[in-house]
């Protein structure tokens, strides 16, 4: 796909928006205040006259606000690049569409590597633990600074997918349909343990130095490697692996080495590489354990005795292992309880979790219809 | 539902039949909904308020396309999830012969649904008689188009089965309709019969 594409949305610019200045702090779930808070974020499309055309894409643990279309120095577009833009599920001519990245990352929202405003240094550790209801909250203002009351939609895939939710559960009414993917209600011990293997690694760096490496010129670059190494074997498929890999060499022959003889080796040691070029390791820290406080079960999505009008699309995939289905029919099951109108589709999919970057015919199909009843109602 | 205003025509008549006994914006459930054909003309016909499940990946999609509103997964484990009585009617037209365990499906459609509407081709149907009786072979019917070996179905049953089933499990039907191709049929029906259609309650 060339940047001039007409399928998509051209080039795009960050913007930021920063609000929550003492005395009006966010107050975080801990407890905690944080403020002030800026949010980086990107549009694509326009918004309609009665503003109601809006939709806000969920960035994934890694994710940013860069959904779609290309900065001026991009090789390659966004990362929902295509599903969003002119005729894609998230159609650009008739949708609003919104991105932004979450608070406690490092892509120009504020997050541990941000300055402190007290100490004029980068916060380090001394940022707040935050979860995922803080994220929403946050994303809420943004919203609102843009003029919008209701959100046609609220999308994404895995964390994103779990944000999806938690913007229903904290504001069911500023929501008319939430499309969760590849997600759960809540993380369960799987989830947590490959999380807390990839902190692990990250804190047992000794260039991780509790967290305050940043005037250091040292950053615990082995430890997020492997942590990102872990994570993209759980991303991924048995199926997917050996189709992509098998047991394929890099060289003719083993090196009788512990160098990567292994293609699969070589792959995983140049993502994890490239990942700590791109990725804050305490971010690494803080969003991960967002993820693992996560729990929406039981009446936590809607606590009892309230309506929900909000419709909803929850899509799974057949060879996710991270998330597996049966997490996605948990979500559904509680919607059903409570008389939620909900479709869902378990893709039959060999990429395992990241088949919600890789899937999109089917989830074009899906989510384009989809939002169009919706927008038509 | 799909805001486009096009002239509606239901083709299939036990769909017409279905289509006629439900009343306004009643709440449906659809089991084994296929393409949600049906289901589209509850919605359109009735502003029913319908969901449907369906195993068949290729037919949520065409669902979703119509509209209604889908749930990709087997009936067979149940209605997990919905509470007692949430829909008016839960349907199993086409799909009650070609589940492993009948007499669950039935108990949980009848869990979540007032009452429960049953359509099935009837095996005692005049031609499949003469076909296995003069014959020797497996009824080939316009409800039965399936070679032994490709069809779907795994319970044969009669109108006459299906109402002692109904008499034994104390079932009240509360209405029945038996189906030629293009009209009904009263005239012995458990002969002439193509499919019928049974609207049962659970009196306890």
């Amino acid at each position: 796909m060339s940047r001039t594409d007409q399928n998509n949305v051209g080039i795009v610019e960050p913007r930021f928006f920063t609000f929550a200045e003492a005395p009006d702090e966010l107050t975080l779930e801990s407890g905690e205040k944080l403020g002030p808070l800026t949010l980086a974020y990107e549009t694509y499309g326009e918004l309609n006259g009665d503003k109601t055309n809006a939709i806000l894409i969920l960035q994934a643990f890694s994710g940013d606000a860069h959904a779609a279309g290309y900065h001026e120095d991009d090789d390659k577009p966004g990362w929902w690049d295509n599903m969003i833009g002119p005729g894609k599920a998230f159609d650009t001519t008739k949708y609003f569409v919104i991105c932004s990245n979450v608070i406690g990352g490092c892509k120009g929202s504020t997050g541990p590597a941000s300055i402190n405003p007290k100490t004029h240094k980068p916060y380090a550790l001394d940022f707040p633990i935050i979860t995922v209801s803080d994220m929403v909250n946050a994303q809420k203002h943004l919203i609102e600074h843009l003029g919008i009351e209701k959100l046609l939609c609220v999308t994404g895939g895995s964390m994103g997918g779990m944000q999806a939710l938690q913007w229903v559960a904290n504001f069911p009414e500023m929501v008319r349909c939430s499309i969760p993917i590849a997600c759960t209600l809540k993380h369960s011990p799987q989830q947590i343990a490959f999380d807390e293997v990839g902190r692990q690694a990250v804190m047992s760096d000794p260039d991780w130095q509790e967290g305050h490496y940043y005037d250091s010129g040292r950053q615990p670059e082995r430890g997020l490697s492997v942590a990102r190494m872990i994570g993209h074997i759980t991303y991924m498929s048995d199926q997917s692996m050996e189709a992509k890999f098998s047991r394929k060499l890099k060289t003719d022959n083993y090196s009788f080495s512990f160098k990567a003889d292994f293609e699969v080796e070589g792959y995983l040691r140049s993502r994890g590489d490239n990942f700590v070029k791109r990725f804050d390791a305490n971010s690494y820290l803080y969003i991960t354990k967002a993820m693992d406080y996560f729990d929406l079960s039981e009446d936590k999505l809607f606590p009892k005795g309230t309506t929900v009008s909000t419709r909803f699309l929850v899509i799974a995939f057949k060879s996710d292992w991270l998330y597996p289905s049966y997490q996605s029919k948990e979500i559904v099951q509680q919607l059903r309880m409570r008389h939620v109108d909900v479709t869902y589709c378990e893709i039959k999919s060999t990429y395992g979790h990241d088949a919600f970057l890789l899937e999109i015919d089917e989830q074009t199909q899906l989510i384009k219809h989809f939002l169009h009843a919706t927008y038509q109602q | 539902m799909d805001g486009v205003k096009k002239i509606h025509k239901i083709e299939r008549l036990d769909h017409k039949i279905i289509c006629d006994l439900i009343e306004p914006e009643a709440r449906v459930l659809d089991l084994g909904c296929g393409d949600g054909d049906l289901l589209y003309h509850l919605a359109v016909e009735r502003k029913a308020k319908v969901q449907g499940i369906e195993l068949n990946e290729g037919a949520i999609y065409k669902c979703v396309e119509k509209g209604v509103s889908v749930f990709h997964g087997d009936i067979e484990v149940g209605l997990k999830g919905y509470p007692d009585k949430s829909f008016d009617y839960v349907l199993l037209n086409q799909s009650m012969q070609e589940t492993k365990n009948v007499e669950f499906v039935i108990h949980e459609a009848l869990r979540v649904g007032t009452k429960i509407i049953v359509g099935f081709p009837n095996f005692a149907y005049f031609k499949a008689r003469f076909r296995i009786f003069f014959r020797g072979r497996v009824p080939i019917t316009r409800s039965l188009p399936y070679h032994w070996y490709t069809t779907p179905n795994l319970h044969f049953l009669s109108i006459k089965d299906f109402q002692d089933y109904a008499h034994d499990k104390k079932l009240k039907v509360l209405k029945s309709f038996y189906l030629a191709h293009k009209k009904e049929m009263n005239f012995f029906p458990n002969m002439f019969a193509l499919n019928a259609i049974f609207v049962l309650t659970n009196p306890t």
